[in-house]
């Protein structure tokens, strides 16, 4: 069963339609073929009007759609010889962080994520997709792996933001992060990272401060979420569509703002509804934007990273 | 409320007539509710002199308190206003507006250089009273025009940080001054150039977890609530009291976040001390000769 978000509802109607058609036996005087070609044509009208003019807000609702790609589907599509590494060396693995080596198209990488899981269970294995300290110090060593070994770093962001807890405070969670992204800008080799889902504040950027960053034309990337937003500033978390309004939030703005590259277009009605499809133009968009980094020794890859950040936001 | 407050403090405005009286004459201490003599308070650096608590001082005073007289403000770079055209109940540009008028300041950080006890230093103090001291461009750009000075000037860096987290008002942008903060420290690193963080209260979200984070040494001020996530955030995730103390200097201390706590009062002499042994390479020329 397909699920729908609440502004697909006129989509879910026709859906169900369909599937009644198609189980039916034929009946009298009713030709099922040509009222299932007329209902689908319908379908592909309505998400076509739905999803030209999604809303920041709506953007958020199919960014966290439960059927929605995530990382290790990435992984899977993308990568072979995969290979998970594990741990911080310190403390434990936090499945919140998912990361290996891999070849990508034929050459080796490393790959990092963060993952929020498919079903009950694998949500809470990988904590919703929000991670420890433990999981920003792995992301950390397997970046400086992959800086000794010239591996390029492919990552996939898909997270709330990072774990807020007791623990991962005591264990010092805002260092981790200022590590990770150090680590980032540090790396020898080219990294991009691509914003899949959900990019959430300290969380996200502490995989995300790459060479290229790429987003989904769904996906959200933001310092705070629309509803802690709304609850701060509109004191009312039923203003997050308002705060997800004014927040800039969606792709197509973070490019106009010039803080991400490349906005990657998805299939009809989501990267949920044709998640091979999805998968397979996000690898397109990484071997295009891989291909002139290759040329560039460390030093220069370093410097012009650091150059492009600190040109973010100056006139 | 204790009898000073109730009792003294409205019959020396009777005595005075409401107008007359400084409201800054006496203050009270918000942890031990004594009343203090302005005077007293402002010679004592803002720590209470009852009970030791450290109040919040302005940005200002930062800079007197830690440079040696004689230091300059340096005037920071602009930077584009209000780029997201942000509203809530107010617009942003009337926030700016506001908080400008009541700090007299540009934005959320002061950047001055001069001398600690002699030693050159570039110091950098965020202000709370100015939007939480929220971090947005203007505050990025404030701590890397710190970072550049200092290696221009060989000079180490020295960063309070004061800070509700990111200026949400600017988006994604706000964001973007965590890495960007990153590659100041980076800078002055990279030059062999002692950089230290002094987390005051209060220091959360991306500030906590970008360069405050990073310093060669880390102090704070006893009490200073420091952590990435806001408290009542977690409360509501883990669903837990959180325990005594959590999130304080002290907490963060024990859990090896922090190389020391240093009270206000001793806060320069530290400091002065940490940057004479971090000189390392005139050390080693003197006693070579
Ligand atoms: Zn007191």
């Amino acid at each position: 069963m397909r699920q729908f978000l609440d502004f697909e509802k006129p989509i879910a109607e026709l859906e169900s339609k369909l599937d009644e058609l198609r189980n039916m036996s034929e009946p009298e005087g009713l030709n099922i073929a040509e009222e299932v070609g007329r209902l689908s044509d319908k379908v592909e009208r309505q998400l076509r009007a739905i999803y030209a003019r999604l809303t920041p807000w709506q953007k958020a609702q199919v960014a966290r759609h439960p059927e929605r790609p995530k990382a290790g589907d990435y992984v899977a599509g993308l990568i072979t010889d995969f290979t998970p590494l594990a741990g911080d060396r310190a403390f434990a693995d936090d499945a919140a962080v998912i990361g290996g080596l891999g070849r990508f198209r034929g050459r080796p990488v490393m790959v990092l994520g963060t993952e929020k899981g498919a079903d009950t269970e694998s949500r809470v294995a990988h904590n919703f997709g929000m991670a420890r300290p433990e999981g920003y110090r792995k992301a950390r060593r397997l970046l400086e792996l992959a800086g000794r070994f010239q591996l390029p770093v492919l990552s996939f962001v898909d997270t709330a933001g990072a774990f807020p807890g007791i623990e991962a405070e005591a264990r010092g969670q805002a260092e981790a992060i200022a590590r990770a992204i150090e680590a980032c800008l540090d790396a020898p080799v080219p990294l991009i990272a691509t914003i899949i889902g959900e990019g959430g504040s300290g969380g996200a950027i502490a995989l995300a401060a790459g060479d290229r960053v790429l987003m989904l034309e769904h996906a959200i990337y933001s310092v705070i979420s629309p509803e802690g937003c709304a609850s701060i500033l509109w004191r009312e978390a039923a203003q997050a569509a308002q705060a997800a309004e004014a927040l800039k939030l969606t792709a197509e703005d973070l490019r106009r703002l010039r803080l991400i590259d490349q906005v990657i277009a998805e299939p009809l009605g989501g990267a949920n509804r044709a998640p091979a499809e999805a998968i397979a133009t996000v690898g397109e968009a990484i071997a295009a934007q891989l291909e002139p980094l290759l040329a560039l020794d460390g030093a220069t890859l370093k410097a012009r990273r650091r150059e492009k950040f600190l040109a973010m936001g100056r006139e | 409320m204790n009898w000073l407050t109730e009792y003294v403090r409205p019959k020396i405005r009777t005595l005075l007539g409401r107008r007359e009286v400084p409201d800054n004459l006496w203050q009270q201490c918000d942890a031990c509710e004594q009343m203090i003599f302005h005077r007293d308070l402002e010679r004592n650096l803002r720590v209470c002199t009852h009970c030791g608590h450290h109040m919040r001082p302005s940005a200002a005073e930062r800079l007197e308190w830690t440079l040696d007289a004689g230091f300059s403000r340096i005037e920071l770079p602009k930077v584009p206003a209000d780029p997201l055209r942000f509203r809530d109940s107010k617009r942003y540009t009337d926030r700016l507006r506001e908080a400008r008028e009541k700090t007299q300041h540009e934005d959320a950080i002061l950047v001055a250089h001069g001398a600690i006890e002699g030693q050159k230093a570039v110091v950098g103090a965020m202000a709370f009273d100015f939007m939480g001291g929220s971090m947005g461009a203007a505050v990025g750009e404030g701590i890397i025009a710190a970072a550049q000075l200092a290696v221009l000037q060989e000079a180490p860096l020295i960063l309070y940080t004061a800070s509700g987290g990111a200026r949400m008002q600017e988006g994604a942008i706000s964001l973007m001054q965590m890495p960007r903060s990153i590659i100041a420290s980076q800078m002055v690193k990279e030059a062999r150039l002692p950089f230290i963080t002094v987390l005051t209260d209060p220091t959360t979200g991306g500030v906590t977890a970008s360069f405050a984070m990073l310093g060669d040494v880390q102090i704070a001020e006893p009490g200073a609530m420091i952590g990435f996530a806001g408290a009542r955030v977690i409360e509501q995730t883990v669903r837990e009291t959180l325990p005594e103390g959590f999130q304080r200097a002290e907490y963060l201390l024990a859990h090896g976040i922090l190389d020391m706590v240093v009270s206000r009062l001793e806060m320069k002499a530290t400091l002065a001390r940490l940057l004479g042994l971090l000189r390392g390479p005139v050390q080693a020329d003197i006693i070579k000769l």
